[in-house]
């Protein structure tokens, strides 16, 4: 057995950061399938999953590795898979059985342009909303952005940790560029990173409810093999996890599965700002497009204008809140996403009529440049 | 769906009922429906291997037969579509104590999850695949599938079946089982001592059972739950060890039943473990 976390400083790229993490995490089982530019996550374990105690497959297809994601997860295994856009869409029917079981486990997108096989080896962040709303049906998810290789690392280990803690499938949504581009990373030791594991049911092991929730909405989860007798259905279900087929009971699986996130709003958000203090115009970005606004910002200032960062790290649930309350006390925002402006409307819906909100947008390919920021920001204010 | 029954309720308990939430019954199936007997086998299969029941876990796809996981009282996943072979997998992969049985249809299993049982052989992953046959749709009231013979009626066929239906022991066969027999829901006793060997060995096993459909079936082919039992037993001949490629179904010809294949191969588990898990 070899070392799950590999301390120390490397320089590598953003896929290898997030498979590293993902075993940082305590992740034992990838179900892969190739697919550019999220390959390298799989290749990546392949290699270091069986030394370090774990299972890979590549399986037949992105809906097959999904569906093993699942099944290792209910055999008790923190679990993932990776892939990109056309990948991502196949997957979409059983992100829907992880919503709707509980099963916690870690997406990854690498995304490229879309829509359809698009620019396979170039980078977009245009799958922000199929993240979001993919899979059929009403539901919470839990999605966040990196912006950096160091980035992914952590971020991997929290999408496990919350994916975990919540009884919830997170999604990471990262881009080629990050994915493919080398970085500085450095891996702490193995007692500097926390890990959390999902909880399991104690006391009698007859008639146990595995979809009765615990004060903080979540259901202790017990491992299939373990006596539990379990049942998981796809189809609306009680607390037993026996299906019931009545409004009364969607009415309440849907309270729960909701509730999990929405009452927990607090503990899963995440985001970073920068010059936000004083800022008059807000920058919204994410992932690889914050690296830019982040260099627009510097040098809005530089010419005196009031511009400040809000970087979002939890993409979904959405930080509405914040976005409200910044809405307040400034002058307008530009939201910069290497899409057609996804995020930018959801910034819209929480501004309202209060202040204008600008989009610097780009049909995917390549990064938007800081200079594309500046000149939305100088015409609109 | 039938009706509560007070007086089942009073009467002892059955052998399986260990085995059965019971919490659940009445089940979907319709009167006359042969899924039930296939269950029972599976049960009677799951009990006589001796392995710890504990261990069992079931997963299911959708469909009529994809309800069995929803009624086997281990641990069982009634998963999406054609996924359950998939889902099964990770299962095995994540926890190799487990006994992992596949229970759905020929729906289920070899249109929208064909690829997955294709895949499944082909790597020998260790798993008990039970596909109870009813050569149509039926929970979604009767359309032609990829095991409807050819001219027969359906509600997506309304003047005869223009395709032709897979050769399942066949197509099990080609894809690396290791393990392949085919039975009908009235060789019960038959089907459960098969099921048994097929959990005792190890790698893919795969067992298709005929059963009938009735209502969404038979009513449209002129055939009546009693005429299919009928030609299970009179129009089938027991023929171990027959060649796949003659296993076609043709009630007018006979339909061959039996133990088709029992070979011993390394599972992907085995590999697996041979290969990267004793590397420096
Ligand atoms: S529709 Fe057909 S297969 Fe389904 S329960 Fe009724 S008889 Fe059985």
């Amino acid at each position: 057995m070899k070392p799950a976390v590999l301390t120390g400083e490397y320089f590598m790229t953003g896929d290898v950061a997030c498979a590293e993490g993902a075993m940082a995490a305590g992740c034992l089982f990838f179900g892969g399938y190739p697919i550019t530019p999220a390959t390298e996550i799989a290749e990546h374990m392949s290699g270091r999953l069986p030394d370090v105690g774990g299972t890979y497959i590549q399986m037949e297809d992105e809906i097959a590795a999904i569906a093993s994601v699942l099944g290792a997860s209910w055999a008790g295994v923190k679990s993932m898979t990776a892939t990109s856009g056309p990948g991502f869409s196949l997957m979409m029917e059983n992100l829907g059985l992880g919503i709707c079981t509980e099963t916690p486990c870690v997406i990854v997108n690498v995304q490229r342009g879309g829509p359809s096989t698009g620019l396979p080896t170039m980078g977009a962040q245009s799958d922000m909303m199929q993240a979001r709303w993919g899979s059929h049906g009403d539901y919470e998810i839990i999605v966040m952005s990196p912006s950096s290789c160091q980035e992914i690392f952590y971020q991997t280990i929290t999408a496990f940790n919350l994916s975990e803690a919540y009884r919830i499938p997170v999604v990471i949504m990262t881009d080629e560029i990050i994915g493919h581009m080398s970085e500085k990373v450095i891996i702490p030791r193995a007692k500097e990173i926390q890990t959390v594991s999902r909880v399991k049911p104690k006391g009698k092991k007859e008639n146990f409810k595995p979809f009765k929730p615990g004060p903080n909405g979540v259901a202790p989860m017990p491992a299939a093999g373990e006596g539990y007798n379990v049942h998981v259905t796809g189809l609306t279900h009680d607390e037993k996890g026996y299906p019931a087929m009545a409004v009364e009971a969607q009415e309440e699986m849907m309270k729960r599965l909701i509730g999990k996130v929405r009452n927990n709003l607090d503990d899963i958000i995440k985001t970073e700002g920068y010059l936000l203090e004083d800022a008059e115009i807000v920058i919204v970005s994410y992932g690889v497009s914050a690296r830019t606004s982040f260099a627009a910002v510097g040098e809005a200032r530089a010419m005196g204008i009031k511009a400040g960062l809000l970087r979002l790290i939890t993409i979904w649930p959405f930080p509405e809140e914040q976005i409200k309350e910044l809405a307040e006390k400034v002058k307008g925002f530009i939201t910069v996403e290497i899409n057609l402006g996804q995020i930018h409307r959801e910034v819209q819906r929480c501004v309202g009529y209060r202040t204008p909100a600008y989009l610097v947008g780009h049909h995917g390919g390549t990064v938007i440049t800081p200079d594309q920021v500046l000149s939305v920001l100088k015409e609109a204010f | 769906m039938a009706k509560k029954n007070k007086k089942a309720e009073l009467q002892p308990a059955h052998p399986l009922d260990d085995l059965i939430r019971t919490d659940r019954i009445p089940h979907i199936w319709c009167q006359g429906c042969g899924i039930g007997t296939v269950f029972s086998a599976c049960l009677i299969g799951m009990k006589h291997s001796g392995l710890e029941l504990n261990k069992f876990a079931m997963v299911s796809g959708i469909g009529c037969s994809g309800r069995a996981a929803g009624y086997v009282n281990v641990d069982s996943f009634h998963t999406t579509h054609g996924r359950a072979i998939p889902f099964a997998t990770g299962l095995k992969l994540a926890n190799t104590d487990l006994n992992v049985i596949v229970f759905s249809g020929d729906g289920d299993l070899f249109a929208i999850g064909g690829n997955h049982f294709i895949h499944a052989a082909r790597r020998n992953m260790d798993l008990t695949v039970i596909c109870v046959n009813n050569l149509t749709y039926g929970m979604t009231g009767g359309q032609v599938a990829a095991t409807t013979p050819h001219m027969a009626r359906s509600t997506t066929t309304p003047s005869g079946n223009p395709e032709n239906p897979f050769n399942l022991p066949l197509l099990a066969f080609a894809s690396g089982a290791t393990y392949v027999a085919r039975w009908t829901m009235l060789h019960a006793r038959d089907l459960a001592e098969s099921i048994q060997v097929a959990l005792l060995k190890k790698g893919f096993s795969f067992i298709e059972v005929l059963s009938p459909c009735p209502i969404n079936y038979g009513r449209r082919n002129k055939e009546k739950a009693l005429d299919t039992l009928n030609m299970y037993q009179e129009k089938t001949i027991i023929k171990n060890g027959a060649d796949p490629s003659e296993l076609d179904i043709d009630f007018d010809k006979g339909v061959i039943l039996g133990k088709f294949i029992d070979v011993d191969k390394p599972t992907h588990i085995e590999n697996y473990d041979k290969i990267y898990r004793t590397r420096e």
